[in-house]
């Protein structure tokens, strides 16, 4: 990704920032979405399209790009905001969302937005797409990677550790994971509905290289993402530790912002706290 | 590896199908531990670097042949047809949504499987997958056209979902024959006026079974193999319903949701003429030997013959 991968630090997190700004005006207008785990996977994304991840703003389709497969689809709005900063979407699209005929689909769609590789919105199926990728470029001997975005609450299904355990045994060494590990889910948080524990440990059970860092911290999620890179013997899973609705006061560690979106008056207070 | 069972099972065309399709370096296979029953295990045999074992994990395999489907590839995945109704919401998230063309194949389907029991009898595969919006839905009646239509899938754009059968059929196609079947439209097997039995899978030889009992009662029977369930033949359904005035479905699934009820809401919509439907009426089968455990559910020439006459008593009543 050319453009993003030439800019430094400070602009990446400049970028987050307008990211999470347009994560917020979306849902706002559409109110609806689901602004929450948008907030808290931004970061992460940011940092791995700031990387020398190989996407072409002006040819997203590019057959050898590399793949990121949003697997929490609801947190479409961060894939969203991040098309929109790379240029790939324009304003239009992104208020759009949610709305008939709309390019910015409720959940991330191949088939309406470009540069999404992924139709999400059920959990626990974007592992086993991203294992099937994987395959596929190194049947086509492409150096291509392919990136997993899983939320935490995802792993309680059962798919993602078919998909696991199928990864270490066809050896995907192309395939990463990203653990958007917020500890809250739709309902509550996940120590309420279901705590699964020690995801980046399940992960290394299977074979998996494993490493956990903040997801917040663009430094450490760049160094972690090129670790990733260089170490080709596994699978890689980067558990990154995060803080539902990252950015808002009001929205951080809060179940009620995984799926709601902030009227008029919580619009003005998030963006006076990002400005 | 076993040895492959003997010609007349329509997986075994399905396998001989997939070797066909080798020579296409798209095409990639999809094994859930059940590739000597699919007999996928002849192309795994000849082309392991193409063939992707994914062990007793059905969601994930739809999922996986979705990737591969968006990366160029053809994924062709197959386990027992009722296992693939397990992922269900992953052919229909993950695989029709985005329209990837991904071929699914669902081997031992119907009661016609035997002994293995009701867990293993899919009698709703071809109605649940017929819902799916995008989705090509076939069901050949031998191995020969099995083996044609899983050729011709390769060409067929989007998701599709063939059923096969465990037990060896009568050969109503040879290697010739067959090559003229074309997906989406229905062969007719014998010509008749005073009805049409439209059959599916391994009830076409049935009905052609009822039909030569039928024509020793000088009744004239039209029967049609109509293979593909999706999209359904209009163009044929329209040309006998207007020569025969009736019709009457047969297939080992249940009545609600498959052949019969494709051709129902057509008819109900386009040509109300009289419709019997043979097939498992809302109930599990159970384990026995193929043949009686079809008689025991009606799924035999005896119940398509009875269907015959009440529909055709019908059409003379209006």
């Amino acid at each position: 990704m050319g453009d993003v991968a030439s800019q430094s630090h400070d602009e990446l997190t400049e970028m987050a920032r307008l990211c999470r700004i347009d994560i917020l005006r979306m849902t706002h207008e559409a109110k609806s979405g689901h602004p929450g785990g948008s907030l808290s996977a931004i970061d992460a994304m940011v940092a791995l399209y700031g990387t020398d991840f190989r996407f072409d703003t002006s040819n997203p389709d590019w057959p050898d790009r590399d793949r990121f497969i949003m697997s929490k689809g609801h947190a479409s709005p961060a894939m969203y905001s991040l098309l929109h900063q790379m240029g790939v979407l324009d304003v239009e699209d992104i208020l759009g969302f949610r709305t008939l005929g709309s390019a910015c689909q409720g959940h991330v769609d191949m088939v309406w937005t470009k540069g999404v590789d992924f139709s999400a919105g059920s959990l626990g199926m974007g592992l086993s797409f991203g294992l099937g990728c994987s395959i596929a470029a190194k049947m086509d001997s492409s150096e291509r990677r392919i990136w997993v975005m899983l939320g935490d609450g995802e792993t309680q299904e059962g798919q993602v550790w078919e998909a696991a355990m199928a990864s270490s045994y066809h050896n995907a060494s192309n395939l990463r994971v990203i653990v958007d590990r917020n500890r809250i889910q739709n309902d509550d948080f996940m120590a309420v509905q279901m705590e699964v524990g020690d995801i980046g440990e399940k992960f290394a059970s299977f074979g998996w290289n494993v490493l956990e860092v903040d997801g917040h911290n663009i430094s450490e999620l760049i160094e972690a993402i090129n670790w990733a890179n260089q170490n080709e013997s596994a699978p890689s899973a980067i558990i990154a530790h995060t803080i539902k609705g990252k950015g808002v006061s009001f929205m951080e560690d809060n179940p009620s912002f995984h799926g709601k979106a902030p009227n008029d008056e919580e619009l003005k207070i998030a963006l006076e706290e990002l400005s | 590896m076993s040895a492959p069972s003997e010609g007349g099972a329509s997986r075994d065309g399905y396998g001989r199908g997939l070797l066909r399709l080798a020579k296409d370096e798209r095409v990639v296979v999809l094994e859930a531990d059940l590739g000597k029953s699919t007999k996928s295990c002849h192309f795994r045999e000849g082309f392991p670097e193409r063939t992707v074992s994914i062990g007793i994990a059905e969601q994930n395999m739809m999922l996986v042949a979705a990737g591969l489907a968006s990366s160029g590839k053809i994924p062709f995945a197959s386990t027992f047809a009722i296992f693939t109704e397990r992922a269900f919401e992953q052919v229909r998230n993950g695989i029709a949504r985005p329209g990837l063309s991904v071929h699914i194949c669902g081997s031992h389907g119907g009661i016609h499987t035997g002994s293995d029991g009701s867990s293993a009898q899919s009698i709703e595969d071809l109605g649940i997958y017929r819902s799916i919006p995008k989705m090509t839905i076939l069901h050949p009646c031998d191995d020969f056209s099995a083996e044609e239509l899983t050729v011709k899938l390769l060409n067929n754009e989007g998701p599709s979902y063939m059923r096969t059968a465990r037990n060896k059929t009568s050969r109503i196609y040879d290697g010739d024959s067959a090559r003229n079947l074309e997906i989406g439209k229905g062969s007719t097997i014998i010509e008749g006026r005073d009805v049409a039995i439209i059959s599916c899978g391994v009830m076409v030889e049935r009905s052609i079974e009822a039909a030569r009992i039928l024509e020793d009662e000088g009744i004239a029977c039209s029967v049609i193999d109509m293979h593909t369930i999706k999209p359904l033949d209009l163009e044929l359904l329209t040309d006998l319903a207007e020569k025969c005035g009736c019709l009457v479905t047969a297939e080992d699934h249940s009545v609600i949701g498959g052949l019969g009820s494709a051709v129902s809401e057509w008819t109900a919509k386009n040509k109300p003429i009289p419709v019997e439907m043979v097939g498992v009426n809302d109930r599990f089968g159970e384990s026995g030997g193929t043949s009686e455990l079809m008689t025991m559910m009606g799924l035999d020439a005896i119940s398509i013959c009875s269907a015959v006459r009440k529909c055709i008593n019908r059409k003379n009543m209006q």
